[in-house]
């Protein structure tokens, strides 16, 4: 069977916008995203346990290259960027476009995806791949099981635990709780150094470069400010022992005891 | 503008932060609709839905009987298609409510912003308000399509029921689900037994840090909450120390929460644990290192030791409620 892993490569460290303003920063150091190190991990040990091939995929610039060769280090077979001056600035909508895309001509029997992004972009976007591919999507997996033609997932959500199942081929999106994901060994790395590393374009995938990008988007940043500040905070120190008056005064005076 | 709030419920209970959702679109739209998956007690859900500023509630038989997104995506598609063309819809975040947002801006091309914190109309178009960068800046953002797709932070809105009961209208839709819908299942659910409200419910959350010293320092924190009426929250370092369960982990790799009232204990302000928390209308912040970060976004900054000021803020607490 086939395992496709979406990962991404996000910037390392404090966050900052363009100088112009509208999108994040991407030309400083970066990173594998970390809950995308979780789900490649479960990838692995379902190649474990079946005949697998792992296959990363990402979009993005070719700096991104550093994140795939850490999956590949990991012990990924196998990686795909899509890096392309019209993808840049792509939105959630637009994005999920060019993973589909991979992802169609890639066919894998499962797809994984980590829970969130340290840069705050496309926490969700499983589920816009999944409906692209009108394939069956799982979220929130503390567990995964392949069987006979169905992967079934333990999850927690916030009102309960969940038992699910979906029909092969399916999009699975991991809890970074599911696995403690190992450390890339220096074998490891060399060897990644000899995999296969593809990269492709939108025009390579038969996307139209409107429909991606900054053009292709379908929202878009306005403007940029600072956050309100907090009005008319104080501060109380416990010398005579005497805030947790403060404390409770403060807290009666807004109906909040 | 003509906008459809999805509302979320559980237990026979619309989600807190739906009901926030839908107060909100009702003070931008009158006419403002809601929907409606499965539920037993469909009436009083509706009646509810209706004290919140519900004009419509539109109500579609959970054919599946499954809590996953797949059927709601299919509901939500099929209105704004064919019944009604709803150019905003709206929902508030959980785990089943951002996966169909995402799921149904792929289905209908619609724009989707996320994490948004408030939404306004500016020259008859709205304008959502989101934080990023680890809330260090705050961004108006927009859409170019209609229909669009609007998820806010849960906490956002205070749902307010409206002096004048509404009945609201009904409509039973009735949808097919799609076959990559029924290709997902569900097998069980077991539902929290919660002894105290949920971290997402909560209107006071009391959060404990490293300064608590110990996984028995959390009994100080479970005190105050007792008091208080409030959930329990955890940074992800006391978490790492196994001083309390990683499900009541609030920051970037944890929940994001926005209660109105965050009592901090022993807790430092890290960027991780600030990004989850820090749009709490009030955050009270007790800590014994007057250089913490936490101060610097805090209501009411306490420089002073958990163990001595919040047993006797407990006793306080305990004389106020007789």
């Amino acid at each position: 069977m086939r395992i496709a892993v979406c990962v991404k490569h996000v910037p390392t460290g404090t966050l900052r916008m363009r100088p112009e303003g509208g999108t994040l920063d991407r030309n400083g150091p970066g990173e594998l995203n970390p809950t995308d190190k979780n789900a490649i991990e479960a990838a692995l040990r379902l190649k474990e346990s079946a005949d697998a091939e792992v296959v990363v995929v990402t979009m993005g610039p070719a700096a991104a290259t550093e994140s795939l060769r850490t999956a590949l280090g990991m012990g990924a077979d196998r990686a795909v960027l899509v890096d392309d001056d019209a993808v840049a600035g792509s939105d959630f909508l637009a994005t999920s476009r060019v993973l589909a895309a991979v992802l169609d001509r890639e066919s894998p029997d499962l797809v994984l995806f980590g829970q969130q992004t340290t840069d705050g972009g496309g926490a969700v976007l499983w589920a816009a791949v999944a409906e692209r591919l009108q394939l069956p999507f799982l979220s929130q997996a503390t567990t995964l099981d392949l069987g006979d033609g169905l992967i079934t997932v333990e999850r927690e959500t916030e009102v309960g635990n969940d038992s699910i199942e979906a029909t092969l081929p399916a999009v699975v999106a991991v809890s970074d709780a599911i696995n403690e994901p190992r450390y890339t060994s220096l074998k490891g790395m060399m060897a990644a150094k000899k995999k296969p590393l593809d990269t492709l374009t939108a025009s390579d995938l038969g996307i139209a470069a409107d429909a991606v990008g900054v053009a292709g988007s379908q929202t878009v940043v306005l403007g940029v400010g600072a956050p309100p500040a907090r009005a008319g905070a104080a501060t109380v120190e416990d010398d005579d022992g005497t805030a947790a008056q403060v404390i409770f005064d403060y807290l009666a005076e807004r109906d909040l005891v | 503008m003509s906008l459809l709030v999805f509302l979320e419920h559980h237990e026979q209970a619309l989600t807190p932060g739906s009901l926030g959702v839908l107060t909100r679109a009702a003070a931008l739209d009158p006419d403002v609709a809601a929907v409606l998956v499965g539920g037993d007690d469909l009436v009083a859900l509706a009646r509810e839905a209706g004290r919140h500023g519900a004009a419509t509630v539109f109500h579609a038989t959970d054919v599946s009987a499954s809590p996953l997104p797949g059927p709601r995506i299919d509901v939500l598609a099929d209105l704004v298609r064919r019944i009604r063309s709803f150019d905003t819809i709206l929902l508030s975040n959980s785990v089943l409510a951002g996966d169909i947002a995402a799921g149904l801006a792929a289905r209908l091309d619609a724009g989707l912003n996320w994490d948004l914190v408030d939404l306004e109309l500016r020259d008859g178009e709205p304008v959502g308000t989101q934080p990023m960068l680890q809330d260090s800046v705050v961004a108006e953002v927009g859409w170019r399509s209609s229909p669009r797709v609007a998820l806010f932070r849960p906490g956002s809105f205070d749902a307010v029921p409206s002096a004048t009961e509404r009945e609201p209208a009904i409509e039973s839709l009735t949808v097919e689900p799609t076959p990559h819908t029924l290709a997902a299942r569900a097998i069980s659910r077991t539902l929290h037994t919660d002894e105290g409200p949920s971290l997402d419910a909560a209107d006071v959350i009391v959060a404990g840090g490293i300064g608590l010293g110990s996984a028995e320092g959390f009994d100080l924190a479970e005190q105050l909450a007792g008091m208080l009426g409030a959930a329990v929250a955890a940074t992800r370092a006391a978490v790492y120390k196994g001083w309390y369960p990683a499900s009541a982990q609030v920051g970037q790799t944890g929940k994001t929460v926005s209660p109105k009232l965050y009592v901090a204990l022993g807790i430092s302000g890290a960027v991780q644990h600030k990004v989850g928390m820090q749009n709490s209308k009030t955050i009270v912040a007790i800590n014994k290192d007057p250089h913490a970060p936490i101060f610097e976004f805090s209501d009411l900054a306490v420089i002073g030791d958990v163990h001595t000021v919040v047993p006797e803020l407990v006793e306080l607490l305990r004389k106020h409620t007789g």
